[in-house]
């Protein structure tokens, strides 16, 4: 950042450092690497055994791997994932839609925006039993207008066609919220001489939206993705809650497929279990690395 | 400004920007209203189908008192307050220490581990989830409040250290700079310039932090079993399973779990958005 200029002189920064940053690092280092890094190549060793988390290790090899390509279970969780992934990247430019909405100055406004931000900060859990109440099929409110609307009934988190879309439409709720207020701060922060005069251009609302203020909500967009991206891959809390991954499996997503696995009921398959988490993994620190990357680029320019 | 302040649009479309405002709303919170009306409705309104009209009265003190009576939620609570407070104090403390020593100091190895703390923050907890068990195990900490609290604070030193090392970078380096000059240690340096600077990165932390382990679940399940030590989202959960159909204590139960982290944003809000949307402005 700006002061990078203005490092200290060589002289007096060689006797610093040595042992002293380490010192400042090693309670957090230590914690982060005992609980996080480490169980990281703990799960992939784990993953090429078959183990049910009290007895021996069997090393098979890649053997989990080969059953998890014949489980019907994982494609359907994969192709869940991906359903989610790309839905729940509507909540961008749905955000961006309510933060546009809601950036005015009338009075009253900061708690209409405390109001909608409200579904963020509650628990999943809450979100997903809120949810569950409101797809009720006898009585729950989705259910009674679908009814009013079409005269047809739909229990969507009994319908296999229909209950993963459910599940995401609740999670969508509070990332909406989220990436609301990312956005509202970067509206807060643009350049109001760059609009002005680009208005006085003749530059009409889309034109302006699009070549004007998007550019300069960059920060707040890639921040958004970055959340949005993870936050749907990771998630567990309302499949579990809403579903548990039922009907007959049909809204499993990997996360909660692998917890299933591990602790399954029929006895517990960690080595199993660990190769699913491995798969989720990889496929997520693909995303990770494109963010680092970025954000190493920008580190850099800094 | 964009979009043009309503202020300068025509008188029609201020009216209508002013009645678009709360209807937006409740449309927007209409799930959650609806939970707080339940909670409220007495439970023949549910026997009888009365789902959406007005309540037939008000009984929302016998539905709460009833949640707290009959079931374990104020243990559950309790216990996510136990959890809770002690890694927002362990991380927040910790990651003080991890931002001012990546902020400040350039050595080699700088940069990779500062991008590993950032990295550790997406992975997904899947990928921890069955050695971390097993270490809690071994440790004779499995279905203790002492295991939830390690590991949480362990794993949200990653977001933590992020946010205090950019946040430490912020700060005029010059004051630093000349404490060194004066040959003030670099403990002191950190104790009683650096510290005092960080507040309101130390408060904003704190609401975030809290509201991710109040309202964490996964973790809860996977090292918690017994009503002991589970915190209130595990236990809603269970309370759930428990109460088919009784939708006005599940939606007491709810807002009663739910409260914690609003009161919390209410209290802070500035805080907690600041903290919220870090990077969101630069680029």
């Amino acid at each position: 950042m700006s002061h990078s200029a203005t490092q200290p002189p060589r002289r007096s920064k060689t006797y610093r450092e040595g042992l002293t940053p380490w010192l400042f690092l090693a309670p957090g280092l230590l914690m982060f690497i005992i609980y996080v890094l480490l169980p990281i190549f703990q799960s992939i060793w784990i993953s090429f055994h078959d183990w049910d988390g009290l007895g021996e290790k069997v090393w098979i090899g890649l053997g989990n791997y080969r059953e998890l390509l014949d489980d019907d279970s994982f494609y359907v969780s994969l192709k869940n994932n991906v359903i989610w992934l790309l839905l729940y990247l509507l909540a961008i430019p749905a955000g961006l839609a309510v933060a546009l909405f809601l950036n005015q100055t009338v009075t009253g406004i900061r708690l209409y925006k405390s109001l909608f931000f409200f579904p963020f900060v509650i628990s999943q859990v809450v979100v997903g039993l809120i949810f569950t109440w409101f797809y009720a099929p006898d009585f729950g409110l989705f259910s009674k207008l679908f009814e009013w609307l079409t005269g047809q009934q739909l229990a969507v988190l009994a319908d296999e066609r229909y209950v993963t879309y459910g599940i995401i439409v609740a999670g969508l709720w509070p990332q909406t919220a989220y990436c609301m207020i990312l956005y509202l701060t970067g509206l807060n922060n643009i350049n109001p001489e760059q609009v002005e005069a680009a208005r006085m251009d003749g530059a009409k609302r889309f034109k302006l939206l699009w070549y004007v203020v998007l550019p300069q909500l960059a920060p707040a967009t890639f921040i958004a993705m970055v959340v949005t991206v993870i936050g749907s891959l990771r998630s567990f809390d309302l499949v579990s809650i809403m579903t548990a991954g039922g009907p007959y499996g049909s809204s499993q997503v990997l996360s909660y497929f692998m917890f299933e696995q591990a602790l399954s009921e029929y006895g517990f398959r960690m080595g199993y279990g660990a190769a699913i988490a491995v798969v989720l993994f990889l496929i997520m620190m693909v995303f990770i690395s494109l963010f680092i990357v970025r954000m190493l680029i920008q580190e850099r320019n800094a | 400004m964009f979009p043009s302040p309503i202020q300068n649009a025509s008188p029609w479309m201020r009216t209508g920007y002013t009645i678009l405002l709360p209807i937006a709303l409740i449309l927007w919170l209409l799930p959650l209203i609806g939970v707080a009306i339940t909670s409220v409705r007495p439970a023949g309104d549910l026997a009888a189908g009365n789902y959406f009209g007005m309540p037939s009265g008000f009984a929302g003190v016998e539905n709460y008192t009833a949640v707290f009576r009959d079931s374990p939620i104020g243990l559950y609570i309790l216990n996510s307050f136990k959890v809770t407070i002690p890694t927002v104090i362990g991380a927040v403390g910790i990651s003080c220490l991890t931002g001012f020593a990546l902020a400040v100091y350039r050595f080699k190895g700088n940069l990779v581990l500062f991008f590993l703390f950032v990295a550790g923050n997406f992975i997904p907890f899947q990928i921890l989830m069955v050695p971390v068990r097993d270490l809690t195990l071994k440790l004779g900490l499995y279905d203790t409040v002492t295991g939830l609290v390690l590991f949480h604070t362990a794993f949200q030193t990653g977001f933590c250290t992020l946010f205090m090392r950019n946040f430490i970078k912020g700060l005029p380096f010059a004051l630093i700079e000349s404490a060194r000059v004066e040959g003030v240690s670099e403990w002191k340096i950190f104790r009683h310039i650096v510290l005092p600077l960080m507040r309101p990165a130390i408060a904003a932390l704190s609401v975030l932090i809290f509201t991710f382990v109040w309202n964490d679940y996964f973790w809860a399940t996977v090292l918690v079993q017994g009503q002991h030590a589970m915190p209130v989202t595990a236990g809603l959960y269970s309370l759930n399973g428990q109460w088919v159909a009784a939708w006005h204590l599940v939606s007491a139960g709810s807002i009663i779990a739910a409260l914690p982290p609003v009161a919390m944003f209410f209290l802070m809000q500035r805080h907690f958005i600041a903290g919220l949307t870090l990077g969101a402005t630069k680029g």
